[in-house]
């Protein structure tokens, strides 16, 4: 395609593009995003391509491989324009079907429509599941209408649209302000208003600067960076290109983890058609600013989620963070002033120059506006990337639209905000997705993961385990961070163990308010709070372990048994053909007994037991 | 690891230092590791001491310095698969190959890698061979998994041997 140099060229093209479609009837969006991917959508996507091809309905139905839709757990997902009919579980069997008879004829095929698990009642629309019902996805609704490795896609989507609105004859302190007024505050988990950072890096002095985008999603158990970036890159790259004009920024970084093939491959193809159209490069739409681009892998450290760290890694360093004495928009990237923001962040831009600060924060509450995504997962029915108001409850999102417990355990806490957050007991649940609410409580947004655990989940080993995720991430480099955490893990590796001791509590509690107070940088500042949090609200769980040496929860390995319930046992034997330790013995068809002496505990008999006798206590 | 291969990645790259992690990154991806000659040239041709290669090298976890097995087992252990019990599944492999994350089997078939997510949180516990996603795992299924390596690697032999 030609080079772009003009407003009226984008408006042109745009026209053009909209006219080739016009032949179009049909669109088929099938989830490429790595959920579906995981559930084996590429042989779909090709069964519907060679079904279309013998089928002659090539140029007038439209296969659209698009980024993630959200509902995982469904996946893959199929989504047929017009009717938006919403098929889930599709399998590369279902082509034939799904093209006669529902492109062709226009019937639904009722055995792939979603099916609520509790009344059993199908759907047709995403907007009559409720999943999707309480969600508002001003951003994630986007990915279904782009192809993420199509720049016409977003052009025809309206993207591009905000871009030229800020190029001529518009001051940098008009958009500055007017990301002010929206009150859009830093979605990575800082929370830092994002208005505030562009004006202080605009007013900082300095020949070259900077704008990154911060897509090294290290939280675990969040994954909503990768969707936006995977899904649809050119939005973020709008984002990008709109906060470098406001700043006055030459180029911009893209950090991305290496974990995410997809999302770096994507957002590689972006940048080369953007620089295409000269939508990157010199004077972009014969504006005089100019901007370029470049991505920057990731060698998947978790501190480099640090500001500085980040920029030290962008730089091929080693991603140790320093003191930010100065911060990083005044000396950042090869000391230049930079503007770093995550990558929901950037996705938020576009649309709040498009429609006016009043239309994002129509959304919201009185300190955080707009929407917030969040990764729903763990113990739940509906898992998958939700999209809701800032200020919807926790209950409305674990139980409207998550559909509460997996199974017939009980839920009783919520983790969020990842190793830096913490949890929340379910009589919290009623708090509002707010990052002061949140923070409040002991916990926060942060990147915005949500993991929901049950009666099976014990809240000793959710500390220890985030214990020994920032252990292994800590840098080093300041020895609260690097002494602290490895002296608390201690202590909680004892009282999983069975040898903790009452004393020890008031202990850790001192040892996470000196860490959280004199570590260098976020990550050893946070590191406590998943300690902290659930000592405050399950000190209960922390004292069965250390008086009652019992794991609640069946979950700590030194304090649980394994045992056959001779009720549910038939003596089929696949126990014992499973067991690599010789610890289960019995005659075919008589109950069966675990040696606890021989068991490690390790759960393959559990995992194979299609009768659930095998309890664990 | 053939010394044109490594030119064409240190191509365009040469004498820039701030290059060294992308450079690393496409060693590993074209070799699978991060082999001793390469960390030597890189120093040389990147103008970073050899030091500091060998230090952000080791820093990230990205890199490995020894080669992996031919099935690399990575097992996810986020916070979503954790609670769904990851970590049955890295001590069943550990226990069941009688090697630890980052090591290889004696007949190079199998190595384990452990990452802190690997973003299809919803569809946990999430384990990897060589890149590809298994969804919803249990240690059964892992079982199953690697007696299916295993018993490919056997039938191989038995090919190679016809």
């Amino acid at each position: 395609m030609p080079r772009l140099n003009s407003y009226r060229e984008l408006e042109h093209l745009r026209e053009r593009l909209r006219e080739q479609r016009q032949s179009i009837t049909t669109t088929m969006m099938v989830c490429g995003g790595t959920g579906c991917r995981t559930s084996n959508s590429q042989a779909v996507i090709d069964a519907f391509r060679n079904e279309l091809s013998s089928q002659g309905l090539d140029d007038s139905v439209r296969l659209c491989v698009t980024g993630c839709h959200g509902f995982c757990e469904q996946g893959p997902v199929v989504i047929i324009e017009p009717g938006n009919t919403f098929y889930c579980h599709v399998s590369p069997e279902d082509a034939f079907e799904i093209v006669y008879q529902t492109v062709v004829k226009g019937e639904l095929i009722e055995r792939l429509l979603y099916e609520d698990p509790v009344s059993g009642e199908r759907f047709r629309t995403e907007a009559e599941i409720p999943f999707y019902k309480a969600q508002e996805r001003r951003i994630l609704s986007q990915n279904r209408m782009v192809d993420p490795c199509s720049i016409e896609d977003y052009i025809v989507a309206g993207g591009y649209t905000a871009l030229p609105r800020v190029l001529n004859g518009v001051a940098p302190e008009e958009i500055i302000n007017e990301i002010k007024a929206s009150g859009l505050r830093g979605r990575g988990g800082g929370g830092f208003p994002t208005g505030r950072k562009w004006d202080e890096c605009l007013g900082a002095p300095g020949d070259e600067k900077y704008v990154i985008c911060n897509a090294d999603e290290g939280d675990p158990g969040a994954y909503m960076d990768r969707c936006v970036l995977e899904g649809n890159p050119h939005l973020v790259l709008e984002g990008m290109m709109i906060g470098a004009r406001a700043i006055g920024a030459g180029k911009g970084y893209v950090y991305v983890r290496n974990e995410y093939p997809l999302a770096v491959k994507h957002s590689r193809i972006a940048v080369e058609q953007a620089r295409e159209l000269g939508l990157l490069g010199d004077n972009i739409l014969g504006s005089p600013f100019s901007f370029e681009v470049d991505i920057a892998r990731g060698g998947g450290a978790f501190v480099c989620g640090e500001s500085t760290a980040l920029m030290a890694s962008i730089e091929g360093k080693v991603g140790e963070p320093h003191p930010k004495d100065v911060h990083t928009v005044v000396d950042g990237l090869y000391h230049q002033p930079t503007t770093l923001n995550n990558v929901e962040t950037w996705a938020n831009v576009p649309s709040i120059i498009l429609n006016g600060s009043s239309w994002f924060n129509s959304k919201g509450t009185k300190g955080s506006k707009g929407t917030k995504i969040l990764a729903l997962t763990g113990r739940i029915k509906n898992t998958g990337l939700v999209e809701v108001a800032m200020g919807t409850s926790i209950r409305e999102v674990v139980f409207d639209i998550g559909g509460g417990a997996a199974n017939s355990n009980p839920i009783k806490a919520v983790q969020t905000g990842g190793p830096s957050g913490g949890c929340l007991p379910l009589d919290k649940f009623d708090l509002a997705v707010d990052f002061d609410v949140l923070a409040e409580a002991g916990s926060m947004v942060g990147s915005g993961g949500m993991v929901v655990m049950d009666e099976e989940t014990c809240m000793v080993d959710v500390a220890k385990y985030f214990l020994e995720f920032l252990q292994d991430e800590s840098c080093g480099k300041c020895l609260p961070c690097r002494v602290g955490i490895d002296r608390m893990l201690e202590i909680i590796t004892d009282i999983t163990e069975g040898r903790g001791r009452m004393e020890q509590l008031d202990l850790l509690e001192e040892l996470a308010d000196t860490v959280s107070q004199t570590a260098l940088c976020g990550l050893g500042k946070t590191a406590p709070n998943p300690v902290l949090s659930t000592l405050r609200y399950f000190r209960p769980e922390y004292e069965a372990h250390i008086k009652e040496k019992k794991c609640p929860a069946g979950v700590c390995k030194a304090l649980i048994t394994y045992w056959i319930d001779p009720e549910k046992c038939n003596g089929c034997g696949v126990c014992i053909r499973g067991c690599a330790h010789g610890a289960i013995t019995g005659e075919k068809k008589q109950v069966h007994v675990i040696d606890d002496q021989l068991c490690q505990k390790c759960g393959i008999c559990r995992s194979e037991c299609k009768f659930d006798a095998i309890q664990v206590t | 690891m053939t010394p044109q291969a490594l030119d064409q990645i240190l191509e365009g790259r040469r004498s820039q230092p701030n290059q060294l992690i992308e450079v690393l990154q496409d060693i590993q991806e074209n070799f699978g590791y991060i082999p001793r000659e390469a960390i030597k040239s890189v120093s040389q041709e990147l103008g970073v001491p050899l030091i500091e290669v060998y230090r952000v090298a080791s820093f990230y976890k990205a890199f490995r310095l020894k080669p992996s097995g031919k099935n690399v087992l990575t097992m996810c252990t986020g916070t979503a698969c954790h609670v769904r019990g990851s970590d049955l599944l890295l001590d069943y492999a550990i226990d069941q190959l009688g090697i630890k994350p980052g090591e290889v089997t004696p007949d190079g078939l199998f190595s384990i890698e452990h990452v802190n997510c690997l973003g299809a949180c919803a569809l946990g516990p999430i384990v990897a061979e060589n890149g590809s996603y298994h969804k919803h795992m249990t240690p059964s299924k892992l079982r199953k998994l690697i007696e299916t390596i295993s018993h490919q690697k056997t039938e191989d032999a038995h090919h190679a041997q016809a």
